[in-house]
C-alpha cells in the first residue's frame, strides 16, 4: 500500500502534537508577569523544545534512510511540495536550536527536565541574546505560516483532489 | 657605651616597627556575587554597589573588624525583569530596607592563609549569625579576601507569598565575596 512507515507516521504526529503545544505556550509565557509559574512554564517550554529537537534529529535520520511513498503530482505542485517540506524540516531543527542558543546567550542554561544540564553553546551576551530572541520569534512565525500552508494543502488533496496524500499519513492507512 | 648604642637601636627599631593593617577597600576591584538554582538551573548574579570598612592585621586577629553595607537595589541578576522583581516588596523590599549589612564579631585563624569570620548578617530587618571561611592573600600593601558562605533566603523572608516556593527558586543562596583592601601602615 502507498503509505508511510509506522515510524514516519508516529514521528510526524508526535512532533506535530508537540509543536501545537509548545508554540502557544511560548506565546503565552512570554507576556506573563514574572512569577514562579512563569519560571516553570519557561522550563517546560525549553524541555519540550529540546525533546522536539531530539525527535526531529531521529526523524531526519529516518527520512534519509527511508524513501517516502511515491506520489505523482503536477510538476509545479511537486516543486512547491518539496520546498515546503524542506523548509519545515529546516525550521523544526532551527527553531529549538535557536531557542537553545538564545538561552545560552541570555545566561539561562537549559537543564533538561531539571536533571540533565545541556552545554551552553554560546557565552553570555545580552545583545546577542536579544537578537536570538528575535530570530527565534521570526522563525516561529514563518513556521506558523508554513504549517498553515501544509495543512491547507493536505485538506485540498483530501477534499478537492480526493487523492491519498492525506490518508497515507493517517495512523490507520 | 656599647650597651647604650644597643639600647638606642632597640628603641629606634621598636619605634619604627609598623603594623600592617589592611583597611582601604578598593571597591572597583572587589566583587560581591551570589549563586542559586532556579528550576534546577545554576544561576549567578552580583551586587554592583557595596561599601566596606575593614581593618585587618594578620598579626592582631583579635582586633580584626569588618562592616559591609550592600545596596540591595544595585542587584544584577542578569535580567531586568528579575532585578525589578527582587527589589520589590516580596523580595528585598529595598525601599524600606535599602541595605544588607554584615558586621563581624570575630576572626579566627585556621592555619596558613585561611581564616574563619563570624558575624551578623542583617537583611530586611532580620539578623542571623553567619560564619564564612575566608582566605587572605597579600602582596605588598594589597590584600585580597575571598570567602563563600550560604544563607537560606526564606530565613530573611527574601521571597514572600508565591515566591516561598523553593522548587522554582531554591532556598539556598551562595554568597561569594572578593574584597581587595590596601594596607596603610599604622605606627605602633
Amino acid at each position: 500500500m502507498n503509505t508511510y512507515t509506522r515510524t514516519a507516521k508516529a514521528l510526524h504526529w508526535l512532533i506535530a502534537l508537540m509543536i501545537f503545544a509548545v508554540f502557544p505556550l511560548g506565546l503565552y509565557m512570554h507576556d506573563l508577569k514574572l512569577s514562579p509559574v512563569k519560571l516553570q512554564l519557561y522550563s517546560y517550554h525549553k524541555w519540550a523544545g529540546m525533546t522536539v529537537l531530539l525527535l526531529v534529529i531521529v526523524r531526519l535520520l529516518w527520512r534519509i534512510t527511508h524513501r517516502p511513498p511515491a506520489l505523482s503530482l503536477p510538476r509545479l505542485q511537486q516543486i512547491a511540495s518539496n520546498a515546503v517540506h524542506h523548509l519545515l524540516y529546516v525550521l523544526m531543527f532551527a527553531i529549538p536550536l535557536s531557542g537553545w542558543l538564545m538561552s545560552s546567550a541570555k545566561g539561562f542554561q537549559t537543564v533538561l527536565f531539571g536533571i540533565l544540564p545541556l552545554p551552553d553553546l554560546l557565552a553570555k551576551d545580552k545583545v546577542l541574546g536579544h537578537t536570538l530572541e528575535n530570530v527565534h520569534q521570526s522563525l516561529n512565525y514563518l513556521l506558523l505560516l508554513l504549517v498553515a500552508v501544509h495543512i491547507a494543502a493536505a485538506l485540498k488533496h483530501h477534499f478537492i483532489d480526493r487523492d491519498q496524500v492525506l490518508t497515507r499519513m493517517l495512523p490507520k492507512s | 657605651m656599647n650597651k647604650h648604642i644597643i639600647t638606642s637601636l632597640l628603641l629606634l627599631a621598636a619605634g619604627s616597627v609598623q603594623a600592617v593593617e589592611y583597611n582601604q577597600l578598593q571597591a572597583a576591584q572587589s566583587a560581591l556575587t551570589f549563586g542559586y538554582k532556579q528550576m534546577g538551573v545554576p544561576l549567578t548574579g552580583k551586587f554592583n554597589k557595596f561599601s566596606a570598612q575593614v581593618s585587618f592585621d594578620p598579626a592582631k586577629l583579635a582586633k580584626a573588624q569588618a562592616h559591609i553595607d550592600v545596596v540591595l537595589a544595585s542587584i544584577d541578576t542578569g535580567s531586568t525583569d528579575a532585578d525589578e522583581e527582587v527589589a520589590g516588596r516580596q523580595w528585598f523590599n529595598a525601599k524600606t530596607y535599602p541595605l544588607a549589612t554584615f558586621t563581624s564579631s570575630g576572626v579566627t585563624a585556621l592555619g596558613g592563609n585561611r581564616y574563619q569570620a563570624t558575624g551578623k548578617l542583617s537583611i530586611k530587618g532580620r539578623t542571623m549569625d553567619v560564619t564564612a571561611p575566608v582566605t587572605f592573600q597579600s602582596e605588598g600593601n594589597r590584600g585580597v579576601f575571598d570567602g563563600t558562605f550560604n544563607i537560606k533566603r526564606l530565613a530573611y523572608a527574601i521571597g514572600e507569598g508565591e515566591w516561598t516556593d523553593v522548587s522554582t527558586v531554591a532556598d539556598e543562596i551562595q554568597i561569594k565575596f572578593h574584597l581587595v583592601v590596601l594596607a596603610a601602615p599604622v605606627k605602633k
